[in-house]
């Protein structure tokens, strides 16, 4: 929804139109949904239609100029009677469709992360960018300026990130946001916070506690194998550390956000129990530095930047528009896009199919097979072809893994150049890609297996981290 | 007598079935293997025997990081809880007529293992070969897992191959799922003490996946010794697998080693007759910084995982330092 400068959001509700005559329904494009809804309304007096052209005039003249700071709101307006062709769906269940960066940037109002932010990330840390940040991975933000000119000034401030812990399985996808968490915990020498959300895969994938909570230190184990510094991470999870000030602020937030708000933003429904209407503010507060008094007490004004994909953004919009009107600064964002699945580029990789994805549990052999068997490439259907008209490189899956975890720039650009003239064949780019794989899942496996039961109980312990910013 | 190694090689080369030889030292377990062929590109295998309440046995041959639960084992076998333990040792030269720290589907050859049931990991379908004894600790041969097959083929036994991890529930509705393969006939041994000496049970080697049946826990009958006792060993068990941490990640002088080895084996292959060529007295410096450019984050990997098991061990310790402390002054406080 947009909201209109200083009109409160809550008069625009997404409430059936008949209910309230005012109310207006907006398509992403910001008019033609305004006239359609208008167009249905019942009969009314002279001054409410009045009012009404007023508002419309309003809304006319604020569509280009989205302000950010009432961004909140969900743009998933599945019931609209839309002249869109069916749009990609991105929430935080659901992932599929094409999806163009472009428009979901301009759909969520967050802002892209250019080169310029790129080279000043590079000036303040002192080392070179992290491969996500130089391909485009990692490609929105809100707010990473403000972070920056802060840091300048030499006010720090913590990582918070997290996963929802639904499988065992552990695929390439999923380590992406760690992998570059830990390159910002490094570059930047900032603590961190990992959430464990248990009680959301419990309510979502209706898994029982005790076995969410056994996913929860599973996964934990992965994610420690990432190679995070234990002296500046806590790792928790919501089963165990809901309570105290983590829920005072949890309270502070449920009271910011109606049941309207919520349901517009995350698309529930009548028929949904209540733990998923409550549970976004579990997400949103470990944002706040109150919500780890073990941590950062003294320390309110610490700033949060948040990675995570961008199919998360929902709750952080929630929580920016809310953190103002309880005395706590906005969590600044910086965002991925999605892991293509090996068979192409709709949607995001799935726990589900082992077959569109690397588990970080494959032996050498099943990542060859897979990457020789299923990834979707665009070389050409024979080499004689392949050496004439070259590889698409837009589709092709093995460069666009490249990409990814390549680090050598100019090697990464060798290949698509030989690639893409046709002088390399993809049997070469695939093997490249194996090689490369496997020595990351090979170097993931040992470092995993050094990770023993104490070690998560060590990093999971609420206990003080009194050299987290050196 | 029992089939002894040529024996079995030779009827391997007649089968045609292609495997490499490694002698080597006499070795009794896994770890001790692998200090031999470790690096062959095979994998090695970790073999279990294991004898049931009747007298039935059972070969378990597994990859060395498979978890191997006996009492899950059991359960999926239709021998219940507690139902699976390791075969004393002379039935390993009674039954499988092989020396200690041989077992080997092998083995099976011997008349006297006409029973013994063979059940092999699935995980070494996806291994390009595995290795084995050859009825002889001072041999390993390495064949593919197909070959393995035609070889149980053709002494008549059937190659089974099971997901050894896997834990689905056994029930009322949910009849075990490997009872099929359970022996249909026992064996009788001469009669060898039953009683399985609990010293045996603590394992010595530094990584807690286990190799040859002398060092690997023993699953405690729940009859033999008192249930705490039992639950007391399973924790220390526990616990120890859990602290043990894997070096190179806790031991100086392996951390050390590790990255000399990474840097010297870097260095020595880029210093070849090209390069001294191509970069003449730049070599150097050049050397250098691809040394820095490729190690610099798998260092630093080592090192944060060094530095974590370190402070792991630290924080375990504080904590069991409080809680004796803690219940130190509680005892003082119930004194009085």
């Amino acid at each position: 929804m947009v909201c209109l400068g200083r009109i409160c959001p809550d008069m625009l509700i997404n409430g059936p139109i008949d209910a309230n005559p005012y109310s207006i329904r907006l398509n992403s494009d910001g008019r033609t949904g305004a006239v359609a809804a208008i167009s249905a309304q019942p009969p009314e007096s002279f001054s409410a239609s009045l009012l009404r052209s007023l508002l419309l005039l309003l809304l006319l003249l604020q569509s280009d100029t989205f302000d950010e700071s009432c961004e909140s709101g969900g743009m998933e307006n599945e019931n609209e009677t839309n002249t869109e062709p069916v749009e990609a769906e991105v929430n935080p269940w659901e992932v599929s469709g094409k999806i163009d960066y472009d428009k979901l940037i301009d759909k969520f109002g967050c802002q892209r992360l250019d080169q310029s932010l790129i080279d000043r990330v590079h000036r303040l840390t002192s080392r070179p960018p992290h491969v996500f940040l130089r391909r485009g991975v990692f490609f929105a933000h809100r707010d990473l300026n403000e972070i920056l000119d802060a840091y300048e000034r030499g006010d720090k401030f913590y990582l918070y990130t997290g996963r929802g812990p639904s499988s065992e399985a552990l695929h390439l996808g999923h380590l992406v946001p760690f992998m570059f968490t830990k390159y910002l915990q490094d570059a930047f020498k900032v603590p961190l916070v990992i959430q464990l959300t248990d009680d959301e895969k419990c309510m979502w994938k209706n898994l029982s506690v005790e076995e969410s909570q056994r996913l929860a230190r599973e996964n934990a184990k992965d994610i420690i194998a990432c190679g995070f510094d234990i002296t500046r991470t806590f790792i928790f999870s919501d089963f165990d550390y809901v309570g105290g000030a983590f829920y005072k602020n949890m309270v502070k937030v449920s009271k910011c956000v109606t049941y309207n708000k919520v349901v517009g933003i995350f698309g529930f429904t009548g028929e949904d129990h209540i733990g998923k209407v409550s549970f976004p503010p579990v997400q949103a507060v470990p944002s706040f530095p109150s919500s780890f008094p073990h941590l950062f007490s003294g320390k309110e004004n610490l700033r949060c930047l948040i990675p995570c994909a961008i199919d998360q953004d929902p709750y952080f919009r929630m929580t920016r528009d809310v953190a103002p009107r309880i005395g706590y600064h906005k969590p600044a964002l910086i965002e991925s896009s999605f892991f293509p699945a090996l068979q192409g580029d709709t949607g995001k990789m799935s726990a589900s199919d082992p077959n569109s994805a690397i588990y970080v549990t494959d032996t050498p052999k099943e990542i060859k097979d897979k990457i020789n068997k299923y990834a979707f490439t665009g070389g050409q259907d024979t080499k004689e072809k392949q050496r004439l008209y070259g590889a698409n490189l837009e589709v092709d899956i093995p460069v666009k893994y490249l990409s990814f975890f390549l680090d050598d720039d100019d090697e990464l650009e060798y290949i698509k150049q030989e690639y893409g003239s046709g002088r390399m064949l993809t049997f070469d780019v695939k093997k490249r890609l194996i090689d490369l794989l496997t020595e990351l899942v090979e170097r993931h496996k040992r470092a995993r297996a050094t990770v023993t039961e104490e070690m998560v109980d060590a990093f999971m312990a609420a206990r003080p981290l009194p050299s987290m910013f050196s | 007598m029992g089939y002894t190694k040529e024996q079995l090689l030779a009827h391997l080369q007649e089968l045609r079935i292609d495997f490499i030889k490694y002698d080597h030292p006499v070795v009794l377990t896994v770890e001790a293997q692998a200090k031999y062929v470790g690096n062959v590109g095979s994998a090695l295998s970790k073999n279990l025997f294991l004898k049931d309440k009747k007298h039935r046995y059972y070969i378990i041959s597994a990859l060395p990081e498979t978890k191997v639960d006996l009492k899950v084992l059991s359960q999926r076998l239709g021998l219940g809880k507690g139902g699976l333990r390791m075969a004393p040792e002379e039935a390993l030269g009674e039954i499988l007529q092989v020396p200690l720290g041989c077992v080997t589907p092998f083995s099976l050859v011997n008349e006297s293992a006409r029973n013994v049931s063979l059940l092999l990991d699935q995980g070494f379908k996806s291994q390009e070969s595995c290795i084995f004894h050859p009825l002889a600790n001072d041999t390993s041969i390495s064949l593919q897992a197909i070959d393995l097959d035609a070889y149980l083929i053709s002494i008549g036994r059937e190659p089974i191959y099971v997901d050894l991890e896997a834990t689905p529930k056994v029930g009322k509705d949910q009849p075990p799922d490997l009872a099929a393969f359970a022996p249909s006939e026992s064996i009788a041994l001469p009669d060898y003490a039953e009683k399985i000496p609990p010293s045996e049970s603590l394992p010595k080697s530094h990584v807690p996946t286990n190799s040859k049946p002398k060092e690997v826990k023993v699953a405690k009958p729940a009859k033999a010794t008192t249930a705490k006792v039992a639950k007391v060993e399973k924790e220390k068990e526990k616990s120890l697998v859990g602290s043990v941490p894997l070096a190179p990640f806790s031991d100086v002088d392996q951390f050390a080693e590790e990255i000399l080895n990474k840097t010297s084996a870097l260095l020595l292959s880029e210093i070849t007759e090209d390069s001294i060529k191509q970069h003449g007295e730049e070599l150097g410096s050049m050397v250098s910084n691809t040394i820095r450019k490729r190690l610099s984050n798998e260092l630093k990997n080592l090192a944060v995982m060094f530095k974590n098991t370190s402070y792991t061990e630290g924080f375990s310790a504080g904590i069991h330092y409080q809680q004796k402390q803690d219940s130190h002054l509680w005892g003082n406080t119930l004194d009085l």
